[in-house]
């Protein structure tokens, strides 16, 4: 366990040697934080609620690094808004110091840097502190996880599940929504929801076939803490079956539904809710759209869109939480509601810092449990890095260059797709590669690793519909995620244009020839959605190929033009 | 007894009368079946709801719903497929539910239409835009 004063050490020494390798800045600043788990939870109580949020945490267990994107646009009406700030402009529009602790956890820039100075993030034990420490102060808070959970590690995919939910169960959640889960699919997903000792929620769950709502995800659920009645509404992420396998969940059907959602605002209310919250996976756009159409939502926990803000943003009377993801941040909202009404609001995003933050003792010994039938396997060295690898960004991500570079070599074909998920921790420069680390960025349970041919047409089209995904003016046509990652295959991209005009200048860039429309490609690629798709999964074909290199590099990539940011 | 939504489909079945429309030799465009429907009268917004998603889960079965107090008929119509015209739904007088639900058959993302003449003669409209995509990858 490492004391107060071993982290101040620990800085002293990162400072040393961030002054030699020209970060004397940051190292100074380092130095002078006197961080304590204290400070990180300090909270003056405020009203008669607490809610406590946490999601996305895609089944890290452990501390890890993450940084966050440098590039984060958005469009239409969310150009230059919150959460598409990154780095310096969203210090400068926080007030957040540069070096400190917070630049750290909630932005990019200097992150090897810092990273290096402040250690890892993140760890359910260290999470599990957190949320005992508010639940002494606040005894009957309510904890909400908004769904993602069981998906994202070695340990995760072979117990199908089953490693998140032992470790979540212990955390005594009340509520919680869904994604990622589903990919599990259906009859796994039933056969732990029937398990689940706290509700499953889902106001927009339908069941496909006639179009009503699913009976095994309610929409919605009463609590009553500190003498309020407070009804949480789930919202599951709502493209489901487009951006993941539909075919793996087949009885269900999703959409953003927000006239089944103000149907079901008005039903809690009439039955005597004074707080509404909605436990959403949304995405952040999403979210601040929806707030803006459905009345009576007090508060919105949003997830999906990995977001970290150290503020809720106000969208008329409801306020919008965003809690970042992988396990990196514990957002702590006390509210002020009487008679029917919500009257304030007091809120922090707690960084879990998890050298500052002590592990909780119970929770650290089952989390060892449930990993140490694999902790051979994870911890297997397979090579390593002289690149910092991250994976957040619009359009490229250090991990992902890897990655299309083994689908690349070792499917030998001219052009590789990776998808744009925001899942996946970092690896420092000089860092190890375990098994642990490489599953943590390519885990899923349709993980084929396919060679197909495809036309330059094809190949447009491609990028045109993933780009209106993430482009599209209007939230509700947005899936949420980054651009398609493309390896061996450049382009210009005009953010502001309709679909179908945005993608130009396709180039081959092992020739340097532009893509010509009429030619066949050897395209490799994996995560395809399509039922029956074959290959070798994905992470055999990356471990193969770090082997190979034994040191993995990921120069600057300059392959994708951005214009209209 | 309790009214769930799957015996209201099943009654409504009875309720609105759903009338195929007749096969052409040559497809109409979208705004030639509107011109045919209204008569060219003027069509403003007003008393009629249209549900769809934003964007479909299955191009080829995209559930959609038309709802209004005041219609007589309600004319959908999915403005990008070949054969524009989907359905017009008629209400009897007599009708508790002027509402009705189908699943249609995208070719591609394209303006749903729905247009309801209304009992008092006038025409109303309303518009949604379903997305037809390719899928991928989330967050």
């Amino acid at each position: 366990m490492i004391s107060r004063r071993d982290f101040l050490q620990t800085s002293m020494a990162a400072s040393a040697i961030l002054g030699a390798s020209g970060f004397g800045q940051w190292g100074r600043i380092a130095a002078q934080q006197s961080l304590s788990q204290d400070q990180l939870l300090e909270f003056d109580s405020f009203g008669n609620v607490t809610l406590i949020h946490i999601t996305d945490i895609h089944a890290q267990l452990k501390p890890i690094y993450f940084r966050e994107p440098s590039v984060n646009l958005g469009v239409g009406p969310n150009k230059g808004e919150v959460p598409h700030l990154t780095g310096a402009d969203f210090r400068r529009m926080y007030g957040i110091d540069d070096g400190s602790y917070a630049h750290y956890a909630l932005s990019s820039g200097d992150f090897t840097a810092l990273a290096e100075g402040y250690g890892r993030v993140g760890g359910l034990d260290r999470v599990a502190t957190v949320i005992n420490s508010i639940r002494a102060d606040r005894p009957d808070a309510l904890l909400l996880d908004g769904g993602d959970t069981w998906h994202g590690s070695y340990t995760c995919h072979h117990t199908a599940g089953q490693d998140m939910v032992d470790v979540m169960n212990a955390l005594k959640p009340d509520a919680m929504t869904f994604h990622w889960e589903f990919t599990l699919g259906s009859d796994r997903v039933q056969e732990i929801v029937e398990g689940l000792p706290f509700a499953a929620l889902g106001q927009n769950i339908f069941d496909a076939e006639w179009d009503e709502p699913a009976e095994l995800f309610p929409p919605y659920k009463m609590f009553e803490r500190g003498g309020t009645k407070i009804a949480v509404i789930g919202q599951a992420f709502p493209y489901m079956p487009i951006a993941n396998p539909g075919w793996m969940f087949p009885e269900y059907s999703f959409g953003i539904r927000d006239e089944h959602m103000q149907k079901m605002v008005d039903q809690v209310r009439a039955e005597g809710a004074e707080l509404v919250v909605c436990l959403s996976h949304n995405g952040f756009d999403v979210d601040k759209k929806m707030a803006g159409i459905v009345t009576g939502i007090d508060v919105i926990l949003s997830g999906h869109t990995h977001d970290a803000l150290p503020e809720p943003v106000l969208v008329g009377d409801t306020i919008i939480v965003a809690s970042g993801s992988n396990g990196k941040f514990v957002s702590r909202v006390d509210l002020d509601v009487k008679d029917g009404r919500m009257m304030g609001f007091r809120h922090k995003l707690i960084p879990i810092l998890s050298d500052v933050i002590e592990p909780d003792k119970e929770m650290a010994q089952l989390i060892d449990d449930v990993r140490a039938p694999y902790e051979e396997a994870l911890s297997e060295v397979i090579g390593k890095s002289d690149s910092l690898l991250y994976r957040r960004g619009n359009f490229n991500g250090t991990w992902d260059d890897v990655i299309c570079d083994a689908l690349r070599s070792e499917r030998e074909a001219d052009i590789a797709l990776s998808p744009g998920v925001r899942w996946g921790p970092s690896i420092l420069p000089g860092q190890d590669i375990t098994r642990e680390d490489l599953w943590n960025v390519t885990s899923m349970s349709y993980p084929a690793a396919y060679r197909n041919e495809m036309t330059g047409e094809y190949l447009h089209v491609v990028l045109e519909d993933v780009a209106d995904n993430i482009f599209n003016p209007d939230p509700y046509y947005q899936q949420g995620g980054d651009m398609v990652r493309t390896g061996g295959l450049g382009y210009r991209i005009d953010i502001t244009k309709p679909q179908g005009q945005r993608i130009s200048e396709m180039t081959l860039l092992k020739t340097g020839e532009k893509i010509d429309p009429a030619k066949t490609y050897q395209v490799a690629g994996w995560a395809s959605v399509n039922e029956g798709t074959e290959g070798p999964p994905i992470w055999d074909v990356v471990e193969a190929h770090i082997r190979k290199m034994g040191t993995v590099t990921a120069p600057e990539n300059d392959s994708v033009v951005v214009v209209g940011e | 007894m309790q009214l769930t939504r799957r015996d209201a489909i099943l009654m409504g079945a009875g309720a609105a009368l759903v009338v195929g429309l007749p096969l052409r030799a040559f497809a109409v465009t979208g705004d030639e079946a509107i011109a045919a429907f209204t008569g060219g009268a003027e069509v403003s917004e007003g008393d009629i709801k249209l549900t769809a998603p934003e964007i479909a889960e299955n191009g080829n079965t995209v559930p959609i719903e038309v709802s209004s107090d005041s219609a007589a008929e309600i004319m959908v119509l999915a403005m990008g497929n070949p054969e524009p015209a989907v359905a017009t739904f008629k209400f009897g007088p007599l009708a508790a539910s002027r509402s009705a639900s189908t699943r249609i058959r995208l070719a591609g993302t394209q303006d749903v239409v729905a247009i309801a003449k209304l009992e008092d003669g006038s025409f109303v409209k309303a518009s949604s835009t379903v997305k037809v995509t390719i899928g991928g990858c989330g967050g």
